[in-house]
């Protein structure tokens, strides 16, 4: 039908002004900082302030941090699961669900509540306990994307066989992870850790109502005092998100075939 | 020589055990799970309970606790003063635009895309646009659309090249429709996200057979393809109103709070007890949980339903 | 004179630099089921797409009852087509299914329900209107299709190789609903099928394809006796090939392994001590002397599979064999292994294929 694929271009290239033209537009204002012609003076700007350097840095060792606890809870979950107590598969996709369905706004102000000073677990009392948890925020936020990555690459591995094969000359269960599985998923592990730190840098909310000065912090600040400096920064997140999410697409070409046993 | 008979024994019975006595049931399973399986999904478990169960518990619970800790539904009345009521009123107004428009304009492109005989890169490409394009929301996304079309932005400036001058007519980026245009940056990429296996569940053999049934291409359409279609727009649309819902990072650094969302109200009611009414946070959470989880759960539902059909 | 219903005239289809139709000139009677039979990739599901309007041929017509039907659009030829996949549409049940082509061309509602009525009896699903395609299996499913596409009365009736997807024993007793309601109604009938037992056990007539290329048109019986190309020979049922040479033109004399014979008639070309490929169909040789036979070769049975009704020897010549299908004998056991046997064969039921 030729008109049906005229529309279909013509939809497309509405598409493509809607999703392009904000991005090359914030380019575009990001370099326009002098009157007189283009230049990188907003992303100078940017660069040589500390709270910049302060609070980006902060981020990244938070996101390292937050993709280190998640794998520690996701990993064995999934495996156990996979291998000895598949019944209980249900009540964990069902908790991979929850941070889905619960805002982060909610999530925080729970964790507010919950673990202030006259709590069990009175975490909002030091600067420390709040970093900490910041970063089981953000280890609940990663957690559904986590767990599928390593679920479908354990899914992938045989890890029944593997675990066998390894049990039988003699390794015990923390060394077949390790050692063994852990090896062989490295490729869902990565796309589950950058998809964490895509979460994690661009943040804004849970940090903002812990008080703990962030990237996504850094950026509100900036964005409600300067003009062009926040278009720098949004272009400088644009290009940390692409960058992890092609780093997924890419892992995604070299993960494993599947294993000649399937479910 | 007793000892091996002893350790036989019991590792005979066991499964046997297992096998007969536990009866039919959602938790039956558990009791024959050795406790070395529990080890390696406890941190898991535990994590969940701490840190995503037992908050959200405590605040819905809270929603119901005076002061002195004692059970009242005062917390829920008050939420009924005019100025929650419209806030809540313009959540939902908000929502419900980015969502309809969200869906209609992402499954315009999804079929344009799948079924629009365009070339198969458009369609790769534009799916992994979407994959990353329908996570990116927040501070940097508001940005984005302030330099784009905010008073100085650069669309705005094109729109003034040819003549047409935006803001006098009317449109401010910093408003509910500016909000509206700037949810759906990732509105429509998770709307094709979703919608797209859909679209390719349209097999083409139900096209071929309703063309020898004498049917046109728009007959198709409204008697095969749509209501085939339809409980996932349905469900799709009930996601997306929750998505925009619980939003605040875009909406934070677009309008602030002039526009006063739910999630604004709730975030400076924590920063700072601006209603001067401490109960009322957990009430306005709640009221935020009830809304997402229905809409969520809703999407959840007619999901499988419609998966159920289409096997 | 048969009523001629169908015409295909030069039909050629080309992807690209892919011919997949090399010219195909056919002609089908009113009122015939048809099979086009051959391997994966041979032409056969082209033509068919053509004939319902959903190819363009890169050249050639397509004629019904005389008229040119090629630029039509599929959605005007007034076809029935049944797929593979069965394609019911899954948001409606069956009485809708059914009902659908009726819809379109607008008869009202009363006797459409009707026409949904008698469908379902004619395919023995009175009373399942209400049921829908996911609550049915696979054969129940295709009888549905079946009835949807004859519902509004098409004037030929396609199916796109229908039972590949179902059972065995369902696609034998399927196959045979289909020859009856087919006949019952008369409808013209192209089928699509990679088996050959199905082609040759309800069709009028067959195509045989291989490579877009026609090999033979004609019934089972002539295709299966008098197959016009080896792969005709080779497709439909099995075939004995023996390496033969010639001795002599003159007295049609022939050699196969020491053994000489005399066959009926040699191709145009041969020479003496030329090498020559004869074949027979496993049923044309019998075991033990000649009952009116004028071939008998002599041989050791290497195989013997005793398969009930019938049993299958394989008689070894030196470096030829020969299989054979003989019927079980009450009296007679059947041969031990590498006893010299005697097998006959008439000449005339010789095939010499290129």
């Amino acid at each position: 039908m030729k008109s049906g694929k005229f529309w279909s271009w013509v939809i497309f290239a509405l598409g493509v002004i809607y999703f392009i033209g904000p991005l090359i537009a914030t380019i575009q204002f990001s370099l326009s900082i002098r009157r007189d012609g283009y230049s990188l003076d907003a992303y100078r700007n940017v660069f040589v302030t500390p709270a910049f350097q302060q609070s980006f840095s902060f981020s990244l060792l938070i996101g390292v941090a937050a993709i280190v606890v998640g794998l520690l809870i996701v990993v064995p979950a999934a495996y156990f699961v996979r291998l000895r107590a598949p019944q209980l598969r249900p009540i964990i996709e069902f908790i991979t669900l929850l941070p889905l369905i619960i805002p982060p706004i909610i999530l925080v102000f729970g964790y507010i509540r919950l673990y202030s000073s006259t709590s069990f677990l009175p975490l909002t009392t030091t600067s420390f306990g709040t970093d900490v948890l910041l970063i089981l925020a953000y280890v609940a936020l990663a957690l559904p994307y986590m767990y599928r990555a390593v679920d479908t690459g354990l899914r992938t591995i045989d890890v029944q066989t593997l675990t066998e094969a390894a049990s039988i000359m003699g390794a015990n269960t923390l060394t077949i992870l390790m050692q063994v599985i852990f090896p062989n998923i490295l490729v869902a592990v990565l796309s589950g850790a950058f998809l964490t730190l895509a979460i994690v840098i661009g943040e804004f909310t849970i940090a903002s109502l812990l008080n703990v000065q962030v990237f996504g912090v850094y950026m509100q600040n900036v964005g409600a005092n300067r003009a062009f400096e926040p278009a720098a920064l949004a272009v400088i997140s644009f290009i940390i998100t692409w960058a992890a999410m092609g780093m997924i697409q890419l892992l995604a070409r070299f993960a494993p075939r599947n294993a000649v046993r399937t479910d | 020589m007793s000892n091996n008979t002893g350790t036989l024994a019991t590792n005979d019975a066991t499964p046997a055990l297992a096998g007969v006595a536990s009866p039919k049931g959602p938790l039956s399973g558990i009791a024959s799970i050795r406790w070395g399986d529990y080890l390696g999904v406890a941190p898991f478990l535990i994590f969940a309970i701490l840190f995503l169960i037992v908050p959200t518990l405590f605040l819905i619970i809270g929603a119901f606790q005076a002061p002195d800790g004692s059970f009242t539904l005062q917390n829920i009345y008050d939420l009924g003063t005019p100025q929650i009521l419209s806030s809540f009123w313009i959540s939902i107004r908000v929502s419900a635009a980015s969502a309809f428009l969200g869906s209609l304009l992402g499954l315009a492109i999804a079929l344009a895309i799948i079924r629009g005989r365009l070339p198969q890169t458009i369609r790769s490409t534009v799916l992994t646009f979407s994959g990353v394009a329908s996570n990116f929301a927040g501070i940097p996304l508001a940005f984005a659309f302030i330099a784009t079309l905010g008073r100085l932005g650069i669309m705005t400036a094109l729109f003034k090249f040819v003549g047409i001058d935006i803001y006098r007519a009317g449109f401010n980026i910093l408003s509910f429709w500016g909000l509206t245009l700037t949810y759906c940056y990732f509105q429509i990429p998770l709307m094709i996200l979703i919608i797209a296996p859909a679209i390719d569940g349209l097999k083409k053999e139900w096209n071929e057979a309703a063309a020898t049934l004498g049917a046109t291409n728009t007959q198709f359409w409204r008697y095969i393809g749509l209501p085939v279609l339809w409980p996932n727009l349905l469900g799709t649309l009930s996601l997306l109103f929750a998505n925009a819902f619980g939003a605040i990072a875009t909406a934070y650094a677009l309008t602030g709070s002039s526009l006063n969302i739910v999630p604004i109200l709730l975030y400076a009611q924590i920063r700072g007890d601006v209603l001067n009414n401490p109960g009322l946070g957990a009430a306005l959470a709640l009221g935020m949980i009830v809304i997402t989880a229905l809409a969520n759960v809703l999407y959840l539902v007619i999901r499988t339903r419609a998966e159920r059909w289409l096997k | 004179m048969a009523d001629e219903f169908l015409r295909l005239e030069n039909l050629v289809k080309a992807f690209g630099a892919n011919t997949v139709v090399k010219g195909a000139n056919l002609a089908f009677n009113r009122g015939e089921f048809i099979s086009l039979l051959g391997p994966s990739g041979c032409g056969k599901t082209t033509i068919l797409r053509m004939v319902a309007g959903f190819e363009r041929p890169t050249s050639g017509n397509i004629l019904v009852e005389g008229k040119d039907v090629t630029p039509l659009a599929p959605n005007q030829r007034k076809i029935g087509m049944v797929f593979q996949a069965y394609a019911l549409f899954p948001n409606m049940n069956v009485e809708d299914n059914v009902a659908f082509g009726l819809k379109i061309a607008g008869m009202p509602i009363e006797q459409r329900r009707a026409r949904v009525e008698e469908m379902l009896k004619l395919i023995g699903l009175a009373g399942f209107g209400k049921r829908f395609p996911f609550e049915m299996s696979g054969g129940q499913q295709q009888r549905v299709a079946l009835a949807r596409a004859l519902a509004p009365k098409p004037s030929m009736l396609l199916l796109d190789e229908p039972l590949s997807a179902l059972d065995a024993k369902i696609r034998v007793s399927l196959r045979q609903e289909i020859r009856s309601i087919q006949r019952e109604l008369g409808i013209t009938t192209i089928f699509v099928t990679h088996d050959q037992e199905e082609a040759l056990s309800i069709s009028d007539r067959i195509v045989v394809m291989n490579a877009g290329n026609v090999e033979q048109f004609g019934t089972p019986f002539e295709i299966y006796n008098r197959p016009a190309t080896r792969f005709a020979a080779t497709f439909v049922g099995t075939l004995n090939t023996l390496d033969a040479k010639v001795l002599d033109t003159t007295a049609k004399t022939v050699s196969v392994d020491g053994q000489v014979f005399t066959l009926s008639k040699l191709p145009g070309g041969a020479i003496n001590n030329a090498a020559l490929s004869l074949t027979m169909r496993p049923e044309a040789v019998s075991l033990g002397k000649p009952n009116g036979q004028d071939v008998v070769l002599e041989g050791k049975v290497s195989e013997v599979h005793f398969l009930g009704s019938v049993i299958r020897l394989k008689i070894n010549l030196g470096a030829n064999s020969l299989s054979l299908d003989t019927f079980n004998d009450q009296r007679t056991p059947p041969p031990a292994l590498n006893e010299m046997v005697k097998v006959s064969l008439s000449s005339s039921d010789i095939l010499i294929l290129d």
